[in-house]
């Protein structure tokens, strides 16, 4: 019995049909064709677009099923590879085009693309997804919107492999927003077939049982434990996986997932924390990216009266500890925004402002403020963020009871963050981390300084910001008001100070055994570029 | 008289039920067990009514959490609408009660799945450890708590009170991390801390929930050795952690057995030593012991959330602190309410052990 089993299993590919029947994954899984990664993350469902999918599900959504377009992946200074916003890739479409008003998106799909139960992939699937996408509300149409697309009758399937899009403005973040994880396709016929009346977006079947035609499919999913990407060998979407099986096992423990990639039972560690990252980087291939368009930020709310002073916000912005924080918070992972140049040159972003930590300065513009005496004040950060927020709270009572304000540290359960936080925006000192997905400056101010946006937890309202966010967020980059736009931003957002930058985050990974890391905005994996490290 | 004097008569623990266990008695006793479970049902209910208040009144709102990472004014109210939180906290109540009553605990928002498929994947992989993990703890410590009684004062009672105290005052998370860095990372002895099983083998066919138990019934002992390997390090983690209770509570009971009037007269009957210590005091201690496990058993259940997020063990303490953190209802009632069924269940076995331990206590008498 036990020897027909090995005859067996060293015979049979573990393809999705045979898995289930498998006690075990072949023997020789451990070389060459299967990667294990851990995370400390869970994965919730198989659907992006469901209410409640958290980010770490995302990356069902990346590797399972395809896009239009993709972008492109650059080498960055340090050597790792990263995604690069101003190049766009086929994924499923072979070529696109847009039309001399912008107004109108079209996309001929490549002809070959097959979904995983080998039936074409049609212009009527695009359509489905991307009414699907702006349809079911929450997470999705709300960053589908960010890309000008919010009602289905915008999308037409013209024939069986062209689709177009049509904007009611033209904007540069419509073709970006179609490489994001959200508007990917699915097998409409499979869909409909498990959809019902009161579900007609199937959400309650693609929650369990992705149907696309990504890379990767998924063998096997036990919810809290793991996931089990099989690679799909007809893929036309783009260089097929070097690897056959990607484990995702999900570790809540630091120290454990510390301890399986030091001993190389596991080959990738995903998100690891900065400290680990900055100890292993000695023995292990450790990849930290500044996570691209994020901040890690001091939140100043101008509702509450002395951040309302001017010269308040700018004694603040003097006392931070700038470099404890960055060594404390980060172990010197990410990229340092403080000592940048007076003079705004270039629109880089996240981008050094002209402070650095210099106490004297500090009191002189307290002393100016209408505060001079000081103030009491909560500083409030998420225990959910506390890994950062932490340590750099500590760092930043220490140094604003140096020029008299009392900060007392209000620690928020991480549930409540968002809604204190972010939507009611009652928090009068705190630590935020907004990062934008698509990757220009003009779509950050969007987010954080624009009122009454979710990430503008300061409150504040400028008037220049406001329209000149609205004239230069869909207009193209190469539009000649767009550099003088953005630098203006930067220096209202430099002389305003609602939020005080202190560094850029970094995701750290660690490798052991294994190769081909890409960084991408999401934040999560990317299983399609991995490699196996010959030991 | 010889009952008077506490001597009991000389019966094993199954001849004594048996013999209280005639026609008559054994109706009695299930009309005894309905009628407790019956009396059950008022403490459910407040359990449902509190857990359904309390989730309400924390903090956060599962709308904002739920919405999503960009989500604005108008889809936080549209994802209110579709979670049904628009209604009057009352309404949902009676939503939520007319669910309960069909066997319908509601879906969980965070996995996506009814609560009760939650519940019943994950709560067998918490029995499992917590039940070996006891089985272990009982091993050691009720013949190190006897022994240590017997020889008071000697090394091995030196032994007991220094096992005692550091099973107590070393937290889980560490001794678990400490267990893992010795076992697994320095001496290799142990296979992954990757949860239940290994990644190279597959959960056996779903019978009981337990993978011991499920792959005996499959024939499976391979599955079997790698579910009991994976199980061994978190198990003896916890293990330690509740060898301390267990092993005071047995040396004490056992003390107080060994100075009363019946070991007394027993020794002076000329029974031997050994009869008198395991058959006459180590059965009336039993007692107490008895009680202190199940209190053990039910603190440990809820408690070992540690130990599962240090041995990626997903059970059921690490569930409920997920549905907590994400402000997610219907998976923290559920969760209280399948823990107060299972201490009900726990304190009826413990009741009815008491009638077996003890046939003075009657159980068609309470």
């Amino acid at each position: 019995m036990s020897l027909d089993r090995r005859t067996f299993l060293t015979t049979a590919t573990a393809s999705a049909a045979v898995l289930p029947l498998l006690k075990f994954l072949p023997a020789n899984a451990q070389d060459g064709d299967t990667l294990v990664v851990v995370t400390g993350q869970t994965i919730n469902s198989l659907d992006l677009h469901r209410t409640g999918t958290n980010r770490a599900s995302y990356q069902v959504a990346v590797n399972c099923y395809d896009r239009l377009v993709r972008f492109g992946t650059k080498v960055l200074p340090s050597g790792d590879v990263s995604f690069d916003y101003s190049v766009l890739e086929p994924e499923l479409a072979e070529s696109w085009e847009v039309s001399d008003d912008g107004l109108t998106l079209t996309f001929k799909l490549n002809p070959n693309a097959r979904f995983w139960d080998g039936s074409k992939v049609t212009a009527e699937d695009v359509k489905w997804s991307f009414d699907r996408a702006v349809s079911v509300g929450g997470f999705p149409s709300v960053q589908m919107r960010a890309g000008g697309m919010s009602r289905p009758d915008q999308f037409t399937a013209v024939d069986e492999e062209t689709f177009t899009v049509t904007l009611d403005q033209p904007s540069k973040l419509a073709l970006p927003d179609m490489a994001v994880p959200v508007p990917f396709v699915i097998n409409s016929a499979v869909a409909l077939a498990n959809a019902t009346e009161a579900d007609p977006w199937a959400m309650e079947y693609l929650h369990q049982n992705p149907a696309g035609s990504g890379a990767f499919r998924v063998a096997r999913w036990d919810q809290g434990q793991q996931l089990v990407y099989e690679r799909n060998d007809e893929w036309t979407g783009g260089p097929l996986p070097a690897v056959q099986r990607v484990i995702l096992r999900e570790v809540p423990s630091q120290a454990t997932r510390r301890a399986l990639i030091e001993r190389g039972d596991v080959q990738m560690s995903f998100d690891i924390p900065n400290r680990d990252a900055s100890e292993l980087a000695e023995s292990l291939t450790v990849h930290s990216t500044p996570i691209a368009n994020c901040i890690h930020c001091v939140a100043l709310n101008t509702s509450f009266e002395p951040f309302r002073d001017p010269d308040v916000r700018k004694a603040v912005a003097y006392a931070v500890p700038y470099e404890a924080i960055f060594q404390a918070a980060a172990y010197g992972r990410g990229a340092p925004l403080w000592g940048g140049p007076e003079e705004i040159s270039d629109i880089a972003w996240p981008r050094p402002f002209p402070y650095a930590t210099d106490l004297d300065m500090a009191r002189e513009h307290m002393a100016r403020s209408g505060f001079a005496d000081g103030f009491e004040v909560p500083l409030s950060i998420s225990l959910g963020l506390a890994d950062w927020m932490e340590p750099t709270a500590l760092l930043l009572q220490e140094a604003l009871g140096e020029i008299g304000i009392q900060a007392t540290i209000d620690r928020i359960p991480g549930a409540n963050w968002r809604t204190s936080a972010l939507v009611e925006k009652s928090l009068p000192l705190h630590l935020e981390n907004f990062g934008g997905w698509l990757d220009t400056p003009d779509y950050y101010f969007f987010w954080a300084y624009v009122e009454g946006n979710l990430f503008n937890s300061s409150n504040y309202r400028n008037e220049e910001i406001e329209s000149l966010v609205e004239a230069t967020l869909h207009m193209p980059m190469d539009h000649p008001d767009y550099t003088g736009n953005v630098q203006r931003m930067f220096a209202i957002a430099v002389e305003d100070l609602p939020r005080i930058p202190l560094y850029q985050p970094a995701l750290n990974v660690a490798m052991n055994g294994a190769d081909g890391y890409q960084f991408w905005f999401h934040r999560q994996l990317d299983a399609r570029s991995l490699t196996r490290q010959s030991a | 008289m010889s009952d008077r004097l506490g001597v009991r008569p000389k019966m094993s623990l199954l001849t004594r039920f048996r013999s209280d266990a005639g026609p008559g008695n054994l109706k009695r006793t299930l009309t005894a067990i309905s009628l407790r479970i019956a009396q059950t049902l008022p403490v459910l209910i407040g359990v449902v009514l509190i857990s359904f208040v309390l989730t309400r009144a924390l903090p956060g709102d599962p709308a904002a959490y739920f919405a999503g990472v960009l989500a604005d004014e108008a889809s936080i109210a549209e994802t209110r609408e579709r979670l049904g939180l628009d209604r009057s906290v009352f309404e949902q109540f009676l939503l939520y009660a007319g669910d309960l009553l069909r066997g319908d605990l509601g879906i969980s928002l965070n996995t996506g799945q009814p609560v009760l498929t939650d519940l019943a994947e994950r709560l067998p992989a918490s029995l499992e450890l917590t039940l070996t993990a006891l089985i272990i703890s009982c091993l050691i410590a009720v013949p190190l708590g006897v022994w240590a009684a017997v020889r008071q004062g000697s090394w091995v009672d030196h032994l007991c009170r220094v096992l005692v105290t550091a099973g107590v005052s070393l937290p889980t998370f560490f001794t678990g991390i400490l267990l893992i860095y010795i076992f697994y990372y320095v001496l290799g002895w142990a296979p992954s801390p990757l949860g239940r099983l290994d990644f190279i083998y597959l959960s056996p066919p779903h019978v009981t929930g337990f993978y011991l138990i499920d792959s005996l019934i499959a024939g499976d002992t391979e599955t079997f050795f790698a579910a009991a390997r994976q199980l061994a390090l978190p198990a003896i983690t916890l293990a330690l952690f509740t060898l301390a209770p267990i092993a005071r509570m047995t040396r004490a009971a056992m003390l107080s057995a060994l100075s009363s009037d019946y070991i007394r007269t027993a020794r002076a009957a000329g029974l031997t030593p050994r009869t008198v210590r395991y058959r006459y005091a180590l059965g009336n201690a039993l007692l107490p012991v008895v009680t202190t496990l199940g209190m053990v058993f039910s603190f440990v259940l809820g408690a070992n959330v540690l130990v599962e997020k240090v041995f990626a063990w997903p059970g059921i303490g690490s569930y409920a602190v997920e549905a907590l953190v994400a402000s997610d209802y219907a998976a923290v009632q559920g969760f209280v309410l399948a823990m107060a069924v299972l201490f009900v269940l726990l304190n009826l076995v413990i009741d009815l052990s008491y009638a077996l331990i003890d046939p003075r206590i009657g159980f068609g008498a309470k």
